[in-house]
């Protein structure tokens, strides 16, 4: 309002001649000075934060009810869920920070997207469910006015796990809990196998779950993106900043400013950093075996990604398939691609320093598996290789929900190793309910909160690729 | 809770008759610029004002409403009426046109009124399904579920038909023998791909799909995944100087073309 009144007031008032109209010439200099004047007075308006010495737009706020440390796609949730929940509009000012606005690292940009709900754990199946709702919905829920319908990409074909002689009564197992908590998954044995895929050797495999609704795989940059949108829309600030300091101090990037926010609650959803934004809370700091030392097990583990391209393979119609031996692929667009992976195991883990890709780890590790469960794969190109960190929960492979219960004010929504993408909707909506409502409502995470890991509570996943 | 407009702040519709009314501002002379301006006045009132922020949502949220109404899960009539009865009663209230086996199609008439002698039909299965121009989505297709006996389903031109949708097709898998999603605008190949659980179709069509990428590829891919169905839609021709196309006329379709 103000710009257009000032400007308004420079037409129509004295100051219309300008200065140098008389003498002949020096309006150039009287523009920019306009501006100059025009910035200053903007900065010192209500509203904006009081420096009228120098111009702090680009630095965090000063309070802030909820700091979200990291912006991938659980912080980005979180802050949605909380944003939709609050009671009345406005009432909460939430702050985003993350370090790398181009998620060069990011564990959710670099992704495969997959989603299934062939967990061992009934909280992960319905973690699932619930974020394979939100997607199917997600125009519903992350619409923008004037801005165009999202696209997330999602091919509904399904996960095929396949299960060995000694797993597959446990694979039977699990199939009934899937089953009971909503999920559709059929079991087939290899002659049915073959029957629908003939492009599978079947030779040790005893038993196969095979996810028939609401699982497959879409784009995660385009929830990333879709996110951001609506949540900047309901009024949550981003900062582009490392948080260094407990006492909240912001540093932005490239620079030596600091800005300390005042904050009632900290959200660590910081992925594969997490224990580094724990430990600046104190958390770990205290003698072994007590709940003041107990650290936040969860650390970068480095994963790779290939992509080739195999012309006699699979069709169109084939799932990700989740072989015994760890190894995994999925089909990728029209032109026989395929994508793939492996998790080393522990013994050949690499050095999460960077992100450099290894190509003998595929040669050796990855692709002799590929060719003996899918014998079309003998012949094929690698085309293209990723790598990416699982933020991974060194204790049980699983997430770590809720707050500290010593420092009562961080909340953790990290630990996720691998399928954090998965279930970052409804892990954010559940921490959303624990702050606003003091326990969780739609999914019960009781047993996902950290004091597990001083009580020596494992909850083990067992389908983790 | 969050009062339900807050929450929603929908993309705004190119040339919503709903809306027109309350926002249309001063006479339109030229109608293509004048909606252009409206839809540029409607963005810059939406820009800085509330109320016309939530106006639109309200609307636009009303119609979203109104497609969740028509999808409504119908299983409590199966009880008293039977699977195909009310399969059937949930196909004619969208507005589509339902056959059962020797008996002739039921269609409604423009008003939406259709006969009501389908009630009186006990154990009677629902062979054909015509849902083209429904607003028929993943919800509503649950409703499809009761019908066992289904051999020929057209979701021509529907406008909520996605990729989740076509998922949710399988349990159609034993008996349904033909499909048509001409004209769906967002199907694209990769729903199409999962249609190769219902090895028993015959035919499928699948053309004028304009989110599929690229739909020769496409049509060479789907005819391989069901290799005893025959596709057909997409003009594998298309740009080569050839002799005139010949399309095969079936005339034992219980669909009418």
């Amino acid at each position: 309002m103000l710009p257009r009144v000032l400007s308004l007031g420079v037409r129509r008032g004295p100051l219309t001649r300008r200065p140098g109209t008389l003498r002949g010439g020096f309006s150039l200099d009287w523009e920019e000075k306009l501006s100059e004047i025009k910035k200053k007075i903007q900065s010192v308006l209500p509203g904006t934060s009081l420096h009228p010495l120098y111009d702090s737009s680009h630095l965090p706020p000063d309070h802030s009810d909820v700091v979200i440390v990291g912006g991938g796609v659980l912080g980005l949730s979180v802050a949605y869920w909380l944003k939709k929940l609050e009671k009345q509009r406005g009432a909460l000012r939430v702050l985003v920070v993350e370090r790398d606005l181009t998620y060069s690292q990011a564990s959710s940009a670099l992704s495969l997207g997959g989603i299934h709900q062939q967990f061992s754990l009934p909280e992960n199946i319905h973690l699932s469910l619930f974020s394979a709702s939100f997607l199917r919905n997600i125009n519903e829920h992350l619409a923008v006015v004037d801005a165009p319908p999202l696209d997330l990409q999602f091919n509904p074909l399904g996960y095929l796990w396949l299960a060995s002689e000694k797993d597959a009564a446990a694979m039977e197992n699990n199939v009934k809990v899937q089953r009971q908590e909503g999920a559709k998954v059929c079991l087939m044995s290899p002659d049915q196998l073959r029957n629908k895929f003939p492009w599978i050797n079947t030779e040790g495999v005893a038993l196969a779950s095979y996810g028939m609704e609401d699982e497959g795989w879409f784009d995660p940059w385009c929830l990333l993106q879709g996110l951001r949108r609506k949540v900047q829309s309901m009024g949550v600030l981003f900062c582009q900043g490392e948080v260094t300091r407990e006492s909240e101090l912001v540093k932005m990037d490239n620079s030596v400013e600091y800005q300390p926010v005042e904050c009632a609650l900290v959200i660590n959803a910081a992925g594969a950093w997490s224990a580094q934004i724990a430990a600046l809370a104190g958390i770990g700091k205290g003698p072994p075996d007590t709940l003041q030392g107990t650290k936040l097990p969860v650390e970068p583990r480095k994963r790779y990604v290939y992509v080739w391209h195999c012309p006699q393979g699979p069709g169109l119609e084939s799932p990700l398939v989740a072989d015994t031996s760890g190894t995994y692929f999925r089909r990728e667009g029209l032109g026989s691609n395929y994508l793939g992976g492996r998790s080393p195991t522990e013994e050949e883990e690499p050095d999460p320093e960077n992100l450099e890709v290894d190509h003998d780890f595929f040669q050796d590790k990855v692709w002799p598996h590929l060719a003996q469960r899918v014998p079309a794969f003998e012949t094929l190109k690698v085309q293209n290789a990723w790598a990416g960190y699982y933020d991974y929960n060194t204790f049980d492979q699983n997430g770590v929900v809720g707050p500290h219960p010593l420092v009562v004010n961080m909340f953790f929504a990290t630990g996720f190793s691998g399928h954090g993408l998965q279930q970052a909707p409804g892990v954010g909506r559940a921490v959303a309910e624990m702050i606003l409502e003091g326990r969780f409502q739609t999914i019960n995470l009781d047993s996902f909160l950290f004091s597990r890991f001083y009580l020596g509570e494992k909850i083990q996943e067992d389908n983790i690729i | 809770m969050a009062a339900p407009w807050r929450s929603l702040r929908l993309v705004a519709p190119i040339g919503n008759r709903s809306t027109r009314g309350i926002h249309q501002l001063g006479g339109a002379v030229d109608p293509e610029s004048s909606q252009k301006k409206r839809r540029t006045m409607l963005q810059y009132l939406s820009d800085h004002f509330y109320d016309v922020e939530f106006l639109r949502g309200y609307f636009l949220q009303n119609k979203m409403d109104k497609v969740h109404q028509k999808n409504r899960s119908f299983a409590h009539l199966e009880e008293t009426h039977g699977p195909n009865n009310a399969g059937a009663f949930f196909i004619l209230k969208q507005g589509g046109a339902v056959k059962f086996r020797d008996k002739e199609w039921i269609r409604p008439d423009k008003y939406g009124h259709f006969s009501q002698e389908f009630w009186n039909f006990s154990e009677v299965p629902v062979e054909a399904v015509d849902a083209s121009d429904c607003a028929i989505n993943y919800e509503g297709l649950e409703n499809l579920h009761l019908l066992k006996e289904l051999q020929s389903l057209s979701l021509q031109r529907c406008p909520h038909m996605d990729d989740w949708c076509l998922s949710r097709l399988y349990p159609l898998a034993d008996s349904l023998q033909e499909l048509s999603l001409a004209g769906c605008p967002r199907i694209s190949e990769r729903g199409l791909a999962c249609l190769h659980h219902l090895q028993n179709l015959r035919r499928l069509d699948i053309s004028n799909l304009p989110s599929v990428s690229n739909p020769g590829l496409t049509q060479i891919l789907v005819e391989e995944m069901l290799p005893n169905c025959k596709v057909v839609g997409v003009n594998l021709a298309e740009g080569l100087k050839l002799g005139p196309e010949e399309q095969p006329q079936d005339t034992d379709r219980p669909i009418p073309a």
